[in-house]
């Protein structure tokens, strides 16, 4: 009961200075909410770095006509017709450790359906895109080998695109017209959301490659093959077996270089991962500092109170505190100002960073982590800072402390 | 006047002793409740030393009431914050109340001053921006009382100094003798069973300096001891024993034959009002 009444006394004394409690708080606040928003925006960009890395579809390696620098830039544009449909036959037939293949075409165009239009990217896919994608079709169904064989002008709607082009009815059975040409709409497909490049995937018609090469592009070649691996482990696995075929199909000699890339999706997931954990890690150290500087703002005016408040610890001592009541005293002043500190910074903080995702459109993610990191981090600064000066005014000689101008 | 002979008393003190003592155990076989012997303090300035006091040996038994006096920088004030144990001797028995005060650690001296001692200061020594209230509860807030025990006694510490209307006021709408009223009202919170008082009425003028004096003789009738130092015979007047100090020793020790009654004397003082209409 003693340690409440210390308490107490600890908290009449922060009353008394109201002014200067508060402004030492206001460190601990700003400290303790920048290392919160800024956890929240590290870890925001983490978390949809990773919803993106998903959304591509697992396992996923993408093969480009041409070959790849290690700079990353593609040389060679006689190169980019290298690639065939038999190329991706070779690989679903050849390579064990590839699930699922397929060959990849493009054609922007202006999309028309009634009196609605809608500028769009037209995807020529096979059949296995969407497991590759990892992809569902929300209403209808997916296009069938019939149909790629057949070049049916048949082609399933990315929601987006179906939003805007059929936003009151049902978009399946109905007709459009792509660039003139009319397709006859099967299926819509589930929303996917943005990319790692901040696209809106969802903006997208598929068709069968082999439609979209005859009617649209008129590019009889394959811009890209798709292609998923069995599983994670083996991705690498999957790249070797392709390189191999495609080299021996491709009749490459030994010591010249390939005419086509392979992409592994997973190192660069990894990668962005890895950018994204560093911009954390960088933005919450930043933080800290705000919060030490905080901490040093509390040392600072625990001290100068210490000084100032030299005779009332003198008074104190004089009606019978105890050298360690006045250390309590003390730290419990520093603490409780770290504390409140801490609950305000994290409450400013947690507002901050909806504030952030609401207006920048970036997405923030709070964490328990960040918030017990941050609020056991003003927790140490209080002892930490506020231990020497309260050491300091428990040392006092009560006589000294008294007679104190 | 020399000390009796308590010496075998001395030495082994420890801190349930002082526990039994503040628990009421202790039967004081002699009835003092200070015995000094030989006490010196000097103070080292630098190379030089300051002899200020320099073998005071003294008795103050129950229920006294005793005046210091003496030129200034005679030792007065470093001898009552001896007693009050906020200041250690450099030499010297000091006894209260059968404890050897010389033996006791920081903490122990801290649970004396809060149990047995109430300190009054020349400059009343309050916090500042703190209720009368609060700030006679300090003392409280370092024993082991309930919310409401502190709260009580705070109210019946004040109203014994005649303050039960000012509560709530600060030190700064308060005046200065109602400062000392309310610094005599911490003094008497914990039941001390001496008050100190270092120049009480330094800072009053007469008239207050005498209520003030009223209040130390009643506490004194209810039988707290009290020492309280003085430049001014009016004041010491009050006293029932005069000491006098010179030059950190004590040059005489008497019984005041004719201790003055304040409340009687107050009678005779106009107060200011009064006499603008004179
Ligand atoms: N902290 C100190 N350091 C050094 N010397 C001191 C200290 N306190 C007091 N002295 C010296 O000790 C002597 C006695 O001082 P003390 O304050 O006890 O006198 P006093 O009798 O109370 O005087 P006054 O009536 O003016 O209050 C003086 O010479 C003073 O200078
Ligand atoms: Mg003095």
């Amino acid at each position: 009961m003693k340690i409440l009444n210390i308490i107490l006394a600890a908290f009449r004394a922060l009353r008394r200075n109201k002014m200067r409690s508060f402004l030492t708080m206001l460190g601990i606040i700003i400290g303790v909410a920048a290392v919160i928003t800024m956890l929240a925006i590290g870890q925001g960009a983490e978390y949809s770095v990773k919803q993106q890395i998903a959304s591509l579809g697992t396992n996923v390696l993408i093969i480009f006509p041409g070959s790849q620098q290690q700079s990353g830039i593609r040389v060679g544009a006689g190169s980019m017709t290298t690639l065939t449909e038999d190329d991706a036959q070779a690989i679903s037939t050849d390579c064990p450790a590839v699930a699922y293949v397929s060959p990849g075409t493009f054609a922007g165009g202006q999309v028309i359906a009634g009196n609605l239009n809608w500028a769009t990217q037209i995807q020529g896919v096979g059949v296995d895109y969407i497991q590759i994608r990892d992809w569902i079709v929300q209403y209808g169904s997916f296009f069938s080998d019939q149909d790629i064989k057949g070049a049916t002008k048949v082609c399933v709607l990315g929601k987006t695109v179906a939003d805007n082009l059929f936003p009151d009815s049902d978009p399946v059975g109905q007709n459009i017209r792509i660039r003139n040409v009319p397709f006859k709409v099967i299926g819509v497909l589930t929303r996917k959301g943005q990319n790692a490049m901040g696209q809106d995937q969802d903006d997208v018609i598929l068709a069968p490659y082999t439609t979209v090469q005859n009617r649209l592009s008129h590019f009889p070649y394959i811009r890209q093959i798709l292609v998923s691996a069995t599983s994670s482990k083996s991705i690498e696995t999957a790249q070797k077996q392709i390189t191999e075929l495609l080299r021996m199909r491709h009749k490459i000699a030994r010591f010249e270089g390939d005419d086509f890339t392979i992409r592994n999706q997973s190192d660069l997931a990894n990668a962005a991962t890895a950018t994204s954990q560093i911009l954390t890690i960088l933005l919450a150290s930043i933080a800290s500092v705000s919060l030490l500087v905080g901490g040093i703002g509390i040392m600072n005016i625990m001290l100068v109170s210490v000084t100032e408040r030299t005779r009332e610890i003198g008074i104190r001592m004089s009606v019978g505190a105890r050298g360690r009541d006045i250390l309590t005293q003390f730290l419990i002043e520093a603490l409780v100002l770290s504390l409140l500190g801490g609950i305000i910074g994290i409450l400013f903080g947690v507002a901050g960073s909806k504030l952030i995702s609401s207006f920048a459109e970036w997405p923030t993610f709070i964490t328990a982590f960040s918030i017990l990191l941050s609020f056991g981090f003003s927790i140490l600064v209080g002892l930490f800072f506020g231990f020497y000066p309260a050491r300091k005014a428990a040392l006092l000689n009560p006589i000294d402390a008294l007679r104190y101008e | 006047m020399e000390t009796n002979n308590s010496s075998h008393l001395s030495g082994d003190v420890s801190s349930s002793k002082v526990n039994s003592v503040l628990s009421g155990e202790t039967k004081n076989v002699n009835g003092k409740l200070i015995e000094i012997e030989k006490l010196f303090r000097t103070y080292l300035l630098g190379e030089v030393e300051v002899h200020a006091l320099r073998g005071v040996s003294i008795e103050v038994s129950k229920g006294e009431f005793v005046a210091i006096m003496g030129a200034s920088g005679s030792g007065k004030s470093t001898f009552m914050n001896i007693l009050g144990c906020l200041d250690k001797p450099t030499k010297g028995n000091y006894k209260l109340d059968n404890i050897d005060v010389g033996n006791l650690s920081r903490d122990e001296l801290a649970l004396i001053r809060n149990k047995k001692i109430g300190f009054v200061f020349q400059g009343f020594n309050l916090l500042s921006r703190t209720t009368a209230m609060e700030n006679v509860e300090l003392p409280l807030f370092y024993s082991t009382v309930s919310n409401k025990e502190r709260k009580e006694k705070s109210i019946e510490a004040l109203k014994k100094v005649g303050l039960e209307e000012r509560i709530y006021h600060y030190p700064n709408q308060l005046s200065g003798g109602q400062q000392q009223r309310v610094a005599i009202a911490r003094a008497l919170v914990n039941d001390p069973s001496i008050v100190l008082a270092d120049e009480p009425t330094g800072n009053l003028d007469s008239r207050t300096s005498v209520e003030v004096m009223e209040i130390f003789q009643k506490l004194n009738e209810q039988g707290i001891t009290i020492i309280l130092v003085t430049h001014e015979p009016d004041i010491a007047a009050f006293a029932k024993r005069h000491v006098v100090f010179k030059d950190g020793r004590i040059k005489s020790d008497k019984i005041n034959s004719n201790t003055k009654n304040a409340s009687e004397v107050i009678k005779t003082i106009p107060s200011i009002d009064e006499e603008d209409e004179e």
